[in-house]
């Protein structure tokens, strides 16, 4: 995962702080503020910290395979609760929750490695097109083969971290969502440590950026995409993990409306840009939380539109997302 | 690429097998056929916009929604003559289209789908939250209810129609002008074409035609608009629809038509899996099959079985 | 003693446009050999058919095996290809870049990287740099450097002095002639400036329209009539 934001050569020159970054900071002004003042706006924020990183996990698995190969996986989400399933069926087995969770991120990764060798790959330098609607058929399939196996009747996880809540000035923060925050981050984070300092994650940027080059140094190109999906299903399969007691069911629909949290984070935060799909899953999460609460017009029902209503309005001002940039595909 | 609409005979084959079909068919399966030709409207209007403008759009159900909930509540309200409520719902949808169509000059590629994507999510949702007028989760119910054979001769006269219209448009100086853009936006701007005009034009054409379709939709689930009808998946299965179908290709259309329209209901019955779930998987994987044999679609097909004749 | 790498009768194509007739040269373990030619000659496609980059069919050989057909296997054999456009990663940093030019290579860099220094040092101070903020002649030298952390038997160098200022151009060919004297680095190098190529190569080939037309030694190209004239401007 490259720099905040990518730039295109500026001839050494940078620019002062950017006014997105200012405008972050006022945000995180307003809610430290809020969050002061208010015990339902601290509960709000911080419970809407908690969602929107699972949000920004998926947005990072869809932005990941966006960068690589200009494809929106419209299966991430599915994948994810499929990766779900299968954990909640190793605990069934008698594996405890953090063996099961460990296991099914290598199976997470197997998974996105063999779609991306079986499905996408036949596809891929036909049309881009035509990969995203085999992701489309991909989603319904695993729909199909999930509830095949499974039924579609609710089931039940164990909750990783308890019930427990800690009370902090009077703001009960449950342990859920500060493991859920916890978690999400290491993972990012560590994934973050895989592009910036190994030869293997070097590559990966490599061959995303510019595959023909990336080619004549030696990196086996098909192999960083297939590696790269991979992480995506991993990314998928901790936001699918993290999510469900979230939901508090599991049931085969539970990842649909995340993805499509997802995608909005994604597109918030610029397509090109990792960070940014953090950011932007924070940002709706914490968003949605809050207006839901205050403003009264905002159902339950409503909160979707809402936030798509806002990222429209997004786009209409930043065509690209917060930190997107204009991108032309090199080779 | 140019549109290879088939030539007028076999057009007029297609026309004729259609009109003596439906006495061939009991009731269920003229119904089937009347939503295949509701989604070969809704296709053909996506068509128009990404495979002659490139501009994509996963949003197309928005547009059904508005033309559906038009005729439902034209119908329950004012009592209005059902085909008249399409005209509306066509004008209708026309400027809708041009609003949508407008913003969207802006944007590019991959973030114009994905913002038709926040229309296919939002829109449907509007009927819930404004439910005095527009019946919220109970849906709202046409006064008129139609005949399964009503229903037949009505959406395949609609699509004829709107085919012949969209035939029309695209052989024209409009038609010419969506491909420049399609081919190269610097190339047809420099050549004169005014781009934005096109560009909305398509997208309020490309509505129209979702909202007409719309209309047959409600009226093939017994005249009742219903929220979750409308969701992402009818935009997914529009999107399939068109890639199936491919470019330039009226028979491409109706296999596309046909592949969203039929095949969910005939998969159902699976043998091991089950009719529940068996759909889905069957669907998915022929999806993902016909990508992977036909990435150009049934058009593209014709189109290399065309060249190899010659 | 056989060559390095040879190729027989090589054809190659871009869809279906034709580039390569029939080429046939080698290079010899430890020379430098530079191919010339005018413009569309099909010198890049010759380098470009060795690492596997264009479709093309004939006899190439490498050290006595046949010459894999995918960039990356050509790479991991000892070939590194300096393409058209330098294959800079202008959005990495000059360190990444580098990093990258190793690749193929197992274990530490450091003494790599400390041998590149000694060709390079002003890259030293620019390790964290965007390499796309590099000038046109560092980042030539940039894209040599990245070469040779590779460590390749045979180095294809295209068109090294586009652009460049006669005295950068110089530099380049100083270096160039200094890797292939201390470190045996075998260079097939593509270059329409012939005058300065020559000064370093042992022998020489001249395409024209996707053919041989002349080979040899040198010394005798440069006294050769049509490539005084043609290529010498004398």
């Amino acid at each position: 995962m490259v720099e905040l934001t990518r730039r295109l050569p500026t001839m050494g020159r940078r620019l002062p702080v950017s006014p997105l970054i200012i405008l972050l900071g006022a945000a995180c002004v307003f809610l430290l503020v809020g969050s002061l003042e208010s015990t339902i706006f601290a509960q709000q924020t911080v419970s809407g910290v908690a969602i929107g990183v699972v949000y920004g996990s998926l947005a990072l698995a869809l932005v990941l395979i966006y960068r690589a190969t200009e494809v929106i996986n419209f299966a991430q989400g599915e994948m994810a609760m499929a990766t779900t399933y299968i954990a909640y069926q190793l605990i069934l087995w008698g594996l405890s929750y953090w063996e099961a969770f460990f296991i099914t991120l290598v199976l997470a990764f197997v998974f996105g490695v063999v779609v991306q060798l079986a499905v996408v790959r036949p596809v891929a330098h036909k049309s881009v097109i035509a990969v995203v609607i085999v992701t489309v058929g991909l989603f319904i399939l695993i729909d199909g083969i999930v509830a095949w196996i499974w039924t579609a009747d609710i089931k039940f996880m164990p909750a990783p971290f308890g019930n427990h809540a800690y009370n902090l000035g009077g703001v009960a923060i449950s342990r859920q969502d500060l493991g859920t925050i916890a978690i999400t981050l290491v993972s990012v984070v560590v994934l973050w440590a895989l592009f910036r300092f190994t030869k293997l994650g070097l590559g990966m940027r490599a061959a995303a950026l510019r595959p023909a080059s990336a080619s004549l140094v030696g990196v086996r190109v098909d192999r960083m995409l297939a590696v790269g999906w991979g992480l995506a299903a991993v990314l998928g399969a901790v936001a699918g993990l993290m999510a469900e007691p979230a939901v508090l069911v599991l049931q085969p629909t539970f990842m649909q409306p995340i993805l499509l949290y997802g995608f909005a984070a994604a597109v918030l935060g610029g397509l090109e840009s990792p960070a940014g799909a953090v950011v932007g899953g924070i940002a709706i999460g914490v968003f949605v939380n809050l207006v839901g609460q205050y403003v009264h017009f905002v159902t339950s029902d409503v909160r979707q539109p809402v936030a798509f209503a806002v990222l429209l309005v997004v786009l209409l001002i930043k065509p690209t997302g917060l930190f997107g940039r204009r991108r032309v595909r090199k080779v | 690429m140019r549109p290879r609409i088939a030539p007028i005979a076999s057009a007029v084959a297609a026309a004729t097998v259609l009109s003596v079909l439906p006495f061939a068919l009991s009731g269920y399966h003229q119904a089937l056929a009347a939503q295949v030709a509701t989604f070969f409207i809704a296709i053909l209007g996506l068509d128009i916009l990404t495979g002659y403008t490139g501009q994509i759009s996963i949003g197309h159900g928005a547009f059904m929604a508005i033309g559906g909930y038009t005729t439902a509540v034209l119908s329950r309200d004012h009592h209005m003559n059902l085909v008249l409520t399409m005209v509306v719902a066509f004008a209708i949808c026309f400027v809708c289209g041009l609003l949508v169509g407008l913003p969207a000059l802006r944007l590019s590629g991959v973030y114009l789908a994905l913002a038709t994507f926040a229309l296919a999510v939002s829109v449907p949702q509007i009927p819930l939250k404004f439910s005095t007028y527009l019946g919220g989760s109970g849906g709202v119910q046409t006064t008129k209810t139609v005949s399964h054979l009503w229903l037949y001769g009505a959406s395949w006269s609609g699509a004829a129609v709107l085919f012949v219209l969209g035939w029309l448009i695209l052989r024209g100086r409009t038609g010419r002008a969506f491909r420049a853009i399609r081919d190269s936006e610097v190339a047809a701007t420099s050549s004169g074409v005014g781009l934005p005009i096109y560009k909305t034009l398509a997208f309020g054409i490309s509505a129209a035609f979702a909202g007409v379709a719309g209309s047959f939709f409600v009226l093939g689930t017994n005249g009742f608009a219903q929220p979750n009808e409308f969701g992402v998946i009818l935009s997914l299965q529009i999107l399939v629809g068109a890639a199936v179908a491919g470019l330039g290709s009226l028979w491409g259309l109706l296999a596309g038509a046909a592949f969203v329209g039929l095949l969910p209901t005939i998969s159902s019955d699976v043998p091991v899996i089950g009719s529940t779930h068996g759909q889905d998987v069957v669907f998915g994987l022929i999806v993902i099959a016909v990508m992977l044999l036909l990435p150009n679609g049934v058009a593209g097909l014709l189109l290399r079985l065309g060249h190899r004749r010659a | 003693m056989s060559a390095l790498l040879e190729l027989e009768d090589v054809h190659a194509r871009y869809g279906p446009v034709r580039a390569l007739h029939g080429v046939s040269l080698a290079v010899g373990e430890g020379e430098v050999v530079a191919v010339l030619g005018a413009n569309g000659a099909g010198k890049t496609t010759t380098l470009r058919a060795i690492s596997g980059t264009v479709h093309r069919n004939g006899a190439l050989r490498f050290a006595g095996r046949a010459l894999p057909g995918e960039p990356d296997a050509v790479a991991r054999l000892g070939i590194a290809h300096v393409p058209e456009g330098r294959g800079t990663f202008a959005e990495l940093s000059v360190w990444e870049n580098l990093r990258l030019g190793a690749y193929t290579r197992r274990g530490s860099l450091k003494s790599d990287f400390d041998r590149v220094l000694a060709y390079f040092p002003w890259l030293a101070d620019r390790r964290n740099q965007q390499a796309g903020t590099l000038s046109g002649g560092e980042q030539q030298m940039l894209a040599l450097a990245r070469a040779f952390m590779q460590h390749p038997r045979l180095l294809l160098l295209d068109e090294p002095s586009l652009g460049l200022a006669p005295l950068l151009v110089s530099e380049v060919f100083r270096i160039v002639r200094e890797l292939n004297e201390n470190e045996g680095v075998s260079v097939l190098v593509v270059e329409q400036n012939a005058h300065i190529a020559l000064q370093v190569a042992q022998a020489a080939f001249v395409l024209e329209v996707g053919r041989v037309a002349l080979a040899g030694p040198t010394a005798d190209l440069q006294q050769h009539e049509s490539v005084r004239k043609s290529y010498l401007g004398y």
